[in-house]
């Protein structure tokens, strides 16, 4: 057969990385398989590659992926019931539908445009919104991929068209169109690499390998005759399970969850595989575990609510008083009211049906004052938003060039929310972290080699640089000490993934230091100890790895750049071309593995055993510092004491360390070893591995140390910077990773979150039996270190892994561990899934009830980024799966402080302010209605004309408001940036709360008294005009109304701090729009206008008492205000308010000292980010000083 | 490949990077076609444009308010002034003129037609009137604004008469007889029907009627040739009968009671006097007391006023609103003045800091 005949040429990869070829053999015959039908877990039946099973009676969904919420049949009735799930909507609308009947004390026009307009253009932002996430669906529906046709062809089909049962073939860098089973791969021995990236975020590839029994379909024939039957459970949402069996030729075979390839798991480093479709579409692992997307409101837009309710009790405990007047009214009066001809009534003003009259007339003023509730507010706050939104995307300080993208606010309806944050959730890999190993360290026989200074260093030393602190003699000695001259920086030649710069090692000149031999060594273990296989690139002659980890990737471009190039791999040996050789020309040696043990979490160290081209057997070693040190032999201890000290330098400056080590085994030794070994390998039953590590340990000991080396996991730009920056506003930073321990710890250095001097506090689950007693006493006892804490600088970093985690959620301790972690100045969890991921989000958005945000980059952020109050996605590279979820995307990480720091600030206040002024000026508005009713009698009737009205909101008062919810800044983007401390204004909500809202509340009412009693006073029976004409209703209305606009417009020019021409043209404009409105209305015909025919150039207009009653009002109302505000200023400023006058003064340029030492002191007290750490530095290095 | 890396390792922190952006995207912007519209655009997405802001200082605080105060008590007391110099007299008379015998039964008085509804007063005038002095009728207690009220009438049909019949909201006074009427609805039928005439040393005062109702609504909103029709003519008689071959835009007292009242104490004219009154002058008004506000208690007065440019009628209150508003404004920036002494804050003052602020208190 023809596999037979390859199976010289073709390497069994698998064979390197894990012990397949003796693990035994996992089939189950006959009489194993007892799982039938009947049994619910098995429930599912796939016929593979028959289509004509397609249909009856196994009707699986195909592959077609739908996230819209609507479609073309439910959108209008779902859009029309989101709309009307507002209470204020469900009111207009109510309202609107009775204007249509005699009640009603307006015309139905006036009730229905407005509600119309409101509606139908949320409906219309509803839609455009779902039609954007149904094209992308349409987009991924329509990715091609290779379908069986039958009788052994392959053709493109479109994704959405696969069935259930289908054979797919998936090529090299291609994504799983849904979960199937691995037949067979390019590979001989059926593995294949997948990236699982967008399932849980890891970027090591995973090998997943095919049944023995399929491992030969491949060819025409095979695929033509192939026919299997799977039963397996029902779709569900686990990732890391699958049960299930394969009928194949009257024999079952189990499938465990290593032969299952994921929907959206991408295939690498294989150039093919073959699969048959168990999942499709939504039954698929990966959209199992997507959860619909819940609408998000902002906390503003819920307290929002509240005010809702309260101007709804407002109106109609207004509406009941003026109902009881009404009822007295026409019980004890209206029969004596002649004039009304009480004895021709209808049902609207019967005594003697009161009840009826009554409920009739409740109704009526319902509507009447239901200019309390602002209906254009849900509207101009849509709008402001959508605008805030646009100015967000369109900010050239948050657009990457690299990859040419902009921050979209992708819902608006959160903006606000941005600047409320409190603590934020942060994904790692691809998101603090660009996923490249950077070599840029090492340290040999006790020698640290390496120029170059890690980003953290060079964030600090800048920062240093900008503050003028008065400590620049310690930090010189610092800086010198520990980064060399920061000027040199040569940048000559760059190669991925190595930054290295140091000429004693470049260019084989390590040869003439000291230590050469250890060098060599060291050298000769990176290039052997490893996993990886090489590429040569044609192009460039040189080759390149592909690596399960990115570390690995860099040690192998690093040697190849110091002349140990690792060119070849074969089923035994590894080939190394070494460059510098004493005898000038490049040699080939070549390596034979004996054995390889692999790594794994518990173990922390990989090592491998070779025999090299002079027959000695050498065991190289590499692995966590902790783990090698204590297996060092008493010779081998050398250079421990300066590696250790290096050591700890590297991990201080955020680099990722690993420590090599070798010994000689003697041939006795090893071959009594190796018997042993290959015995635990054969070991059948669940104590494989333990044995296994167990034999592992006795070779690896008596080992001798190297020396050890430092990676950067290179962090995405400005990563410290912002982390410093967003720390010095008081958010709390936390890391949720897939990642292992040690990556996460060592990002956790890189970025500032841990240091030195800051006490950890490591949570991880023991194999003991009674685990969740054991984490519940670690979270116990860690809490009370903190509580017995007195120093207060004393910082603690809380790291816990993911299984520890899932007990630590549980419902019994979670409040417990949710104290715990609140207390640490940061919080890392590392291991976690998806679903933890959104579980701790949920613990701290509920536990904390502040406003949570998460931001990620993969798919396995989304389920974090829907539970958070805010999702943020990094559009970066790869994957749109957390974009799409997400609220907010950003290109990079670094534009988070923008974003939450100035736009969040400014949202924050903007809609703030914009909220509590337009229920200031509703309240004012209609109130004045309620104060007239009682001198009408309550009958109901409004004192303005109808067109009044209907303009008030719509176009009299909203472009200032929305001017303001847009433009408005209290310090402008460079303040903000600079004095951090401002965005806590927004987590402590300091512009919405209730004292604020009630005293804008208090301020209507006020104003709306003011207004309705000086114009009454001032046109109370008298004539008004020259010529002895006196007022009538019409003109009392037009003056009040007049009075108000100035009013409610003078105020927000109050409110305003940053005047643009905008804000003056619609502030100006819209008083001036009254007047020409009146102008204009008085010009209709009489039928139209009615009383205001003609009112401003014939009646009010030449009478001066108009003009000097508007005038007192307009100051009058707005002295409260105005003297509340100053006094604020005077007594009790905020700090916007000092900066705006420093800027005022231009004091920021006459005392520049003064504004530096403010910037620096507006910091807050943080304990995390460079900024702490540096001084956390400064003081040690003070003490020692002192000392 | 190489152009990133040296991106990536360079040193060049966010912000010099960020700043750097911004000049790349000025130079573009600068290319001398469309400079000057693409800054204003630039400026506007970064929300950069010029601002002035404002900032409350002491200062500013103090001097806005002595600056009100400055302007509004002088207005305050021109006002006042122009108010105490109008001569305005009252007199209620919807109970001088009641009959004694009828005292006990105010309603059958004025229902009753047989009995003569006329009365005199005697006005002294206090001071000199000086033309024209207009004559106002006062009700007291009467809700012209009633919604049932204000409703009934049909703009329409004042002006087009009975081309347009459309008048349901007209009602209760839409019909009578099975004719429609016009004017209809309870505003005209319910209109005001006391006659004033006035003597002076014996003999009659003319009153001018004409010009008493706004010069739009004869022009333009009763109709030139729409007549009464089939008004007052049902069972129940309301208030004034109008004489059906005057067309209604000649009928002024109707213009004048069909502006419905905002209050339910209102003034409406009646007519003016064109000649001085003098001081001490003794004017005699017969009065035809036929409308009926006994039923609801309300009162009627008749009210002689003069005029003034500036407020129309007598009204001290605006001027009196103006005077306490810029005293309160002087006083305030006193308060305000004297805070500032006591607590003054220098401009570039820090220590208000919330950070500073918390740094002293821990």
């Amino acid at each position: 057969m023809r596999h037979t005949k390859n199976i010289r040429n073709k390497l069994k990869w698998s064979l390197i990385y894990s012990f397949s070829c003796v693990r035994p053999r996992s089939e189950i015959n006959k009489e194993g398989g007892t799982h039938g039908h009947g049994d619910p877990s098995y429930s599912r039946i796939v016929h593979c590659n028959q289509p004509s099973h397609h249909k009856k009676p196994f009707c699986y969904p195909n592959n077609k992926i739908s996230t819209t919420k609507y479609n073309l049949m439910t959108f209008l009735p779902k859009a029309l019931f989101e709309q009307f799930r507002r209470v204020a909507n469900i009111y207009f609308l109510m309202a609107a539908l009775l204007s249509l009947t005699p009640i009603t004390p307006f015309s139905p026009i006036s009730m229905i445009a407005p509600l119309a307009f409101v509606v139908g253009l949320s409906i219309a932002k509803e839609a455009l919104e779902d039609w954007q996430r149904s094209v992308q669906d349409m987009k991924i529906n329509n990715r091609k991929v290779k379908v069986h046709k039958g009788q052994g062809i392959f053709c493109h089909n479109k994704w959405q068209n696969i069935q259930v049962g289908d054979l797919i073939q998936v090529e090299k860098d291609g994504f799983f169109p849904a979960d199937m089973l691995l037949l067979s791969s390019s590979y001989e021995d059926g593995i294949c690499y997948v990236e699982t990236m967008n399932l849980d975020g890891e970027t090591n590839l995973k090998v997943k390998r095919s049944l023995d029994v399929t491992t030969s379909i491949d060819g025409y024939q095979a695929f033509k005759d192939f026919k299997a039957t799977i039963k397996c459970e029902c779709p569900n949402s686990n990732l890391y399970t699958f049960v299930g069996n394969l009928e194949l030729n009257h024999q079952l075979h189990a499938i465990e969850p290593s032969h299952i390839l994921l929907r959206d798991s991408k295939l690498r480093n294989t150039d093919y595989v073959y699969g048959v479709v168990i999942f499709t579409g939504h039954d698929s692992k990966v959209m199992q575990n997507s959860t619909a997307s819940p609408s998000k409101r902002s906390r503003v837009e819920k307290k929002m609510d509240k005010i809702i309710y309260i101007l709804f009790t407002l109106l109609i405990s207004i509406s009941i008083i003026s109902s009881i007047g009404f009822a007295t009214t026409i019980q004890y009066k209206v029969d004596d009211w002649w004039y009304l001809d009480p004895t021709h009534t209808t049902d609207f003003y019967n005594p003697s049906r009161l009840f009826i009259s009554v409920t009739f007339h409740l109704i009526t003023v319902l509507i009447l004052y239901g200019y309390l509730i602002p209906i254009s507010l849900y509207i101009s706050i849509e709008l402001v938003k959508v605008l805030q939104a646009k100015i967000i995307n369109s900010d050239i300080c948050m657009y990457d060039e690299l990859t040419g993208k902009s921050a979209k606010a992708r819902t608006s309806n959160l903006n606000e929310e941005l600047g409320q944050v409190d603590t934020i959730l942060s994904d790692k890999t691809g998101t603090l972290t660009c996923n490249q190993m950077d070599f840029l360290k090492c340290s040999i026989a006790g020698v640290s080699y390496g120029i170059h200074s890690s980003e953290v260093e060079m964030a600090a030393v800048k920062h240093m640089e900008s503050e003028s602190i008065d400590v620049n003699d310690v930090w010189g000695k610092f800086t010198s000490d520990q980064l060399g001259d920061p000027d040199i920086k040569v940048q000559k030649k760059m190669i991925k993934e190595f930054s290295f710069e140091d000429e004693r090692l470049m260019g084989g000149k390590w040869m003439n230091e000291p230590n050469s031999d250890v060098i060599r060594l060291f050298f000769q273990i990176l290039a052997v100890c490893h996993t990886a296989i090489p590429e040569l690139n044609e192009e460039t002659n040189s080759f390149t790895y592909e690596v399960e980890s990115p570390d690995e990737g860099a040690f192998l471009v690093a040697t190849r750049e110091f002349g140990f190039e690792f060119c070849k791999r074969t089923q035994t040996s590894i080939f190394v071309h070494e460059k510098y050789h004493p005898s000038g020309n490049t040699i080939q040696r070549e390596y034979k593995i004996l054995n390889l043990l692999e790594f794994n979490s518990k173990r922390k160290r990989m090592s491998v055993i070779v025999k090299d081209d002079v027959g000695q057997i050498l065991l190289f070693c590499k692995g966590a510092d902790s783990i090698i040190f204590d297996r060092l032999a008493d010779n081998g201890k050398k250079y421990l004491e300066e590696t250790t000290k290096q050591l700890n330098e590297f991990g201080e400056t955020g680099l990722r360390t690993l420590a090599l080590a070798y010994r000689t085994i003697e041939d006795s030794e090893y071959h009594a070893w190796n018997t042993e070994f290959t015995q635990a390998k054969t070991t059948i039953g669940p104590d494989r591995d333990n044995l296994l590590d167990h034999v592992s340990e006795l070779i690896e000991r008596e080992l001798h140390l190297v020396g050890a080396t430092a990676v950067e996991d290179k962090l995405q730009e400005g990563v410290p910077q912002c982390i410093d920056a967003l720390a010095q506003a008081a958010l709390k930073i936390w890391v949720l990773t897939g990642d292992k321990m040690e990556t996460a710890i060592n990002i956790g250095f890189a970025c500032s979150l841990l240091r030195q001097g800051m006490r950890q506090i490591n949570i991880s689950a023991q194999n003991i039996c009674d685990v969740k007693n054991d984490i519940s006493l670690q979270i116990t006892s860690a809490s009370n270190i903190i509580d017995r804490e007195i120093d207060p600088r004393a910082a603690f970093a809380l790291i816990i892994d993911g299984k520890a985690l899932a007990y630590a959620l549980e419902d019994d301790m979670k409040f417990k561990f949710l104290k715990l972690a609140v207390n640490c100045a940061s919080v890392i969890c590392c291991r976690v899934s998806p679903k933890q991921k959104a579980l701790v989000t949920r613990l701290v958005k509920e536990g904390t009830k502040k406003t949570t945000l998460a931001i990620g980059d993969g798919a396995n952020d989304v389920g974090m980024i829907q539970e958070a109050d805010i999702g943020i996605g990094i559009s970066g590279v790869e994957g749109m799966q957390a974009v799409m979820a997400s609220d907010f995307s950003i290109a990079q990480f670094r534009f988070l402080e923008r974003l939450l720091v100035v736009h969040g600030h400014w949202c924050y206040k903007r809609i703030s302010k914009l909220i509590c002024y337009f229920f200031y000026k509703n309240i004012v508005f209609g109130l004045t209605l309620f104060y007239f009713e009682a001198f009408t009698s309550f009958s109901g009737q409004s004192v303005y004309e109808d067109w009044y009205m209907i303009l008030f909101n719509v176009i009299l008062t909203s472009l200032p408001v929305i001017s303001l919810g847009v433009f408005e800044q209290d310090v402008s983007s460079d303040v903000c940036l600079q004095f951090p401390a401002l965005y806590q204004q927004g987590p402590k909500n300091l512009f919405f709360d209730w004292t604020r809202i009630l005293g804008w509340m208090a301020n209507g009412i006020l104003s709306s008294l003011i207004i309705f009693f000086l114009i009454i006073g001032i046109f109370y029976d008298q004539a008004f005009a020259s010529n002895g004409q006196t007022s009538d209703k019409c003109i009392i209305g037009t003056a009040m109304f007049t009075s108000i606009i100035w009013t409610v417009n003078i105020q927000i020019f109050l409110m305003i701090n940053h005047f643009t021409w905008i804000q003056h043209v619609f502030v100006w404009g819209s008083i001036i729009t009254w007047y020409l409105f009146l102008l204009a209305f008085g010009n209709l015909s009489p039928i139209i206008s009615g009383h205001a025919y003609k009112i401003l150039e014939e009646v009010v207009g030449p009478a001066p008492i108009f003009w000097f009653v508007t005038l007192l009002i307009a100051i009058v109302c707005n002295i409260p205000y105005f003297v509340r505000s100053s006094f604020e200023r005077m007594l009790n400023p905020m700090d916007h308010h000092i900066i705006q006058e420093i800027k005022h003064f231009k004091n920021h340029l006459k005392d520049k000292q003064m504004w530096t030492r403010e910037k620096s002191k507006a910091r807050q007290k943080s304990k995390i980010g460079f900024t702490a750490r540096v001084e956390d530095k400064i003081r040690l290095l003070t003490n020692k000083l002192n000392k | 490949m190489e152009m990133i890396h040296v991106e990536e390792i360079s040193t060049s922190a966010l912000r010099s990077r960020q700043i750097s952006s911004i000049h790349h995207l000025r130079q573009i912007s600068f290319t001398p076609k469309r400079s000057k519209k693409s800054e204003v655009i630039y400026k506007f997405t970064q929300q950069n444009l010029h601002a002035c802001k404002l900032s409350l200082t002491p200062q500013l605080v103090i001097s806005l308010f002595l600056l009100m105060g400055i302007i509004f008590v002088p207005i305050g007391f021109v006002a006042l002034h122009a108010s105490r110099s109008v001569v305005e007299i009252v007199n209620r008379y919807d109970t001088e003129c009641m009959p004694d015998e009828f005292k006990s039964n105010k309603v059958a008085y004025i229902q009753d037609i047989s009995v003569s509804k006329n009365c005199t007063l005697a006005i002294k005038i206090p001071k000199f009137m000086k033309a024209p002095i207009h004559i106002y009728y006062q009700l007291d207690n009467y809700y012209q604004n009633h919604r049932r009220y204000v409703k009934s009438r049909n703009d329409k049909q004042l002006q087009y008469g009975l081309h347009y019949i459309q008048t349901s909201s007209c009602m209760p006074e839409e019909y009578s007889n099975g004719y429609p009427i016009v004017p209809c609805g309870l505003v005209a039928w319910s209109m005001f029907n006391d006659t004033y005439s006035f003597v002076r040393h014996g003999a009659p005062l003319f009153i001018n009627r004409k010009n008493i109702s706004w010069k739009s609504d004869r022009d333009h909103k009763f109709g030139e040739k729409i007549f009464p029709f089939n008004f007052q003519n049902g069972t129940l008689i309301g208030g004034k009968t109008l004489d059906p071959t005057i067309p209604l835009s000649e009928q002024e007292d109707l213009m004048v009671w069909m502006r419905a009242s905002a209050l339910p104490s209102f003034r409406k004219i009646y007519g003016r006097i064109e000649d001085d009154l003098d001081a001490d002058e003794v004017v005699f008004v017969n009065i035809g007391n036929n409308y009926n506000t006994y039923t609801f208690g309300g009162k009627k007065k008749l009210v002689l006023s003069t005029s003034n440019m500036l407020l129309g009628g007598k009204n001290d209150f605006l001027g009196l609103s103006y005077i306490t508003t810029g005293f309160s404004c002087i006083f305030l920036a006193v308060f305000f003045a004297l805070l500032h002494v006591k607590n003054q804050r220098p401009d570039h003052d820090t220590s208000h800091f919330s950070w500073t602020r918390k740094n002293t208190i821990s």
